[in-house]
């Protein structure tokens, strides 16, 4: 037994819980965590996120906002005899989330580090120390910081025209998905099949 | 003999029989036996350490065993959030440490029951995990804020205002339906909007709070419920009203959606666009009154379109930052010279578009001198803006733009050009109407 599966099974056993609401939500190929060398990916959120949500719940649970990114993050409720195409939307929602999460927090972190960056340049240039009599942290004016973010829309412009040409594109691609997962249980819902046997049988869409 | 001992304390302060699995595998490495490796760990299960001093043996256990430097990570240690460039999982880690401290949320808020205030309710709900599932009951809040119920209010009432300007007899029913054509219009606009923007409005705190943002809708549901207020709203302009009425007002919805929204963040163009869609509401009623765009019809779209400036201009004065971080470009961040001078110059031409209401005959003479002292404080606001341009009169200016339009449209109706020649009672000569 390799190092890595050794300190997996550490961390599942001092967890308080879940561990089997982990098993049986987080893991996309069932069967293949044990061997897996790395703990599959939304295990890996969720330790992230430090949440896990009760073993018999249906739906699907949103997080408060993270720290860096603002953006809240979803632990996706796997169901029973998943259709190929639910799969196949969920890894979608799945990555797109990381995706918009790593944007994000880049952007958030780079705006307020150049921001920093920029007000101890001005400070210094002035002659100011960072902090004045107080012990406050100085803060330049309105103008002042007005030509930081422009300065900083400026230079993201391109970065900013393409994360939203894709972010567009994914959101539509999700949505469509999701309006033909919809139609699909509903049609079988209709015709009166279940989730288990009427897999694969009539798919319309 | 050091890391022996490390490693004895490294299995007693960790749980779980992998723990012990790993160190025999490790103990093989290091050349000693399993079974004495046991037997000397069973041996000292009632003897008591310090914290301190196993996190410290823990710490050299694990520099010497390369493959667990992820895992050690005892609480005390100080965690920035600072992304390196290390993997993943040493970032996930670092992350993990300021979140909250993991509740097992059942679907039940916990109720605040001598709290008043729904903000605290609102924020302390914002740092639980949710449920996804949709409560039936929460509906029409959710869809209410969806559709940004207040600002569809505003529209509405333009497009009734509009109506109410045209020189026709009032007809009830067709009054009713155009508002209700454009409130349905505008719904959709405004839900579409909020669907394009999830992120976005994640990032600013004035918009941090919208349905979608906080999950309580899917991007589906938000999509099905913007289809199933336009499809009825433009099909009642179109069919109970007139085709002109339902053009504009699909119009306008495809110019909100599809050209204002994406040119947010592409160009500062985005705020003349912005200001042609508050311009159309006012146009369509007047359109569903006579059948047709007259020049009254585009009058009052104008007073629409310059109001518009200050009102936006001023409001985005004060939220530079949020704009600049969230990456949309307004004026006032790439252009601020342009910003301020956009703003007087169009509260300025507001009096002049006062004066044209008696040559266009939409009202009476009596009608700029009445509106005359409030687009004077409006302009001198917008001045003050210009010259000044600090947060305080960026904010007068908004809140006065507020009040200044329901005011000048109300001055526009009662100083409206009388179409009854009988009716001689206080209001000016009338004239015979300018009917095309």
């Amino acid at each position: 037994m390799n190092v890595k599966t050794g300190s997996y099974l550490i961390f599942r056993s001092v967890r308080p819980c879940y561990t089997r609401a982990l098993l049986s939500l987080r893991s996309p190929c069932r069967g293949h965590r044990q061997s897996s060398s790395q703990p599959p990916k939304h295990a890996k959120r969720a330790e992230r996120t430090g949440f896990s949500p009760a073993a018999s719940s249906k739906y699907d649970w949103i997080g408060p906002p993270d720290r860096l990114s603002n953006l809240r993050p979803i632990i996706y409720h796997i169901p029973e005899n998943e259709t190929p195409l639910e799969r196949k939307l969920r890894h979608l929602r799945q990555e797109t989330e990381d995706w918009n999460h790593e944007f994000w927090t880049k952007q958030n972190f780079t705006f307020t580090k150049e921001k920093e960056e920029y007000v101890q340049s001005q400070l210094t240039t002035k002659g100011l120390s960072e902090r004045d009599d107080d012990g406050r942290k100085r803060t330049l004016s309105s103008e002042e910081m007005a030509v930081f973010y422009k300065h900083f829309l400026d230079k993201n412009i391109t970065r900013h025209a393409s994360y939203n040409r894709e972010w567009y594109r994914r959101n539509f691609t999700i949505t469509l998905m999701m309006a033909r997962v919809t139609l699909h249980n509903t049609w079988r819902i209709l015709t009166g099949q279940t989730r288990g046997t009427g897999r694969e049988k009539g798919r319309t869409t | 003999m050091f890391l022996w001992e490390g490693l004895r304390w490294k299995m007693r302060s960790l749980l779980g029989v992998g723990v012990q699995l790993k160190l025999i595998s490790n103990a093989s490495r290091s050349h000693m036996s399993a079974r004495s490796l046991i037997q000397l760990c069973r041996k000292n299960q009632a003897e008591w350490i310090t914290f301190q001093h196993l996190c410290f043996l823990k710490r050299q256990y694990v520099m010497s065993s390369s493959g667990l430097c992820q895992r050690a990570i005892p609480k005390q240690e100080s965690v920035t959030a600072v992304l390196d460039d290390r993997d993943d999982s040493v970032v996930s880690q670092v992350q993990k440490i300021p979140a909250l401290k993991p509740e097992p949320a059942t679907k039940a808020l916990p109720s605040d029951p001598a709290e008043p205030e729904a903000a605290r309710a609102a924020r302390l709900e914002a740092r639980q995990w949710k449920e996804l599932k949709v409560e039936y009951s929460d509906l029409p809040g959710i869809y209410a804020r969806l559709a940004k119920l207040k600002l569809t209010a505003l529209v509405v009432t333009t497009a009734a205002a509009g109506y109410a300007m045209a020189p026709v007899p009032f007809d009830p029913v067709i009054f009713l339906m155009a508002s209700f054509g454009t409130f349905l219009s505008s719904c959709t606009a405004n839900s579409i909007n909020q669907y394009f923007e999830v992120p976005f409005d994640s990032n600013m705190n004035r918009t941090k709070n919208r349905p979608l943002v906080r999950g309580q809708i899917s991007p589906l549901h938000a999509v099905s419920f913007a289809m199933a207020c336009g499809i009825p709203g433009v099909t009642l302009l179109t069919l109970g009203v007139n085709p002109l009425t339902g053009f504009l007002g699909a119009l306008n919805i495809f110019l909100y959606t599809c050209c204002y929204t994406p040119l947010k963040r592409l160009s500062i163009t985005n705020t003349w666009v912005g200001s042609v869609v508050g311009a159309i509401p006012p146009v369509m009623g007047w359109t569903a009154a006579t059948g047709s765009l007259d020049p009254g019809a585009l009058l009052l779209g104008a007073f629409l379109f310059s109001w518009q400036f200050p009102h936006f201009n001023a409001l985005s004065w004060n939220l530079r930052e949020d704009y600049s971080r969230g990456g949309y470009r307004m004026m006032s961040v790439t252009h601020p010279g342009l910003c301020k001078r956009v703003a007087l110059r169009h509260s300025v031409g507001l009096i002049g578009l006062s004066a044209l209401g008696p040559v266009l005959d939409v009202t009476t003479w009596t009608f700029p001198l009445v509106s005359l002292p409030i687009n004077l404080y409006i302009s001198y606001l917008a001045f003050r803006f210009y010259r000044y341009s600090d947060r305080q009169n960026a904010r007068k200016l908004f809140f006065c733009s507020l009040w200044h339009l329901p005011m000048l449209l109300l001055l526009a109706l009662t100083c409206k050009k009388s179409r009854v020649p009988q009716d001689e009672a206080a209001v000016a000569p009338s004239t015979p109407s300018v009917a095309l």
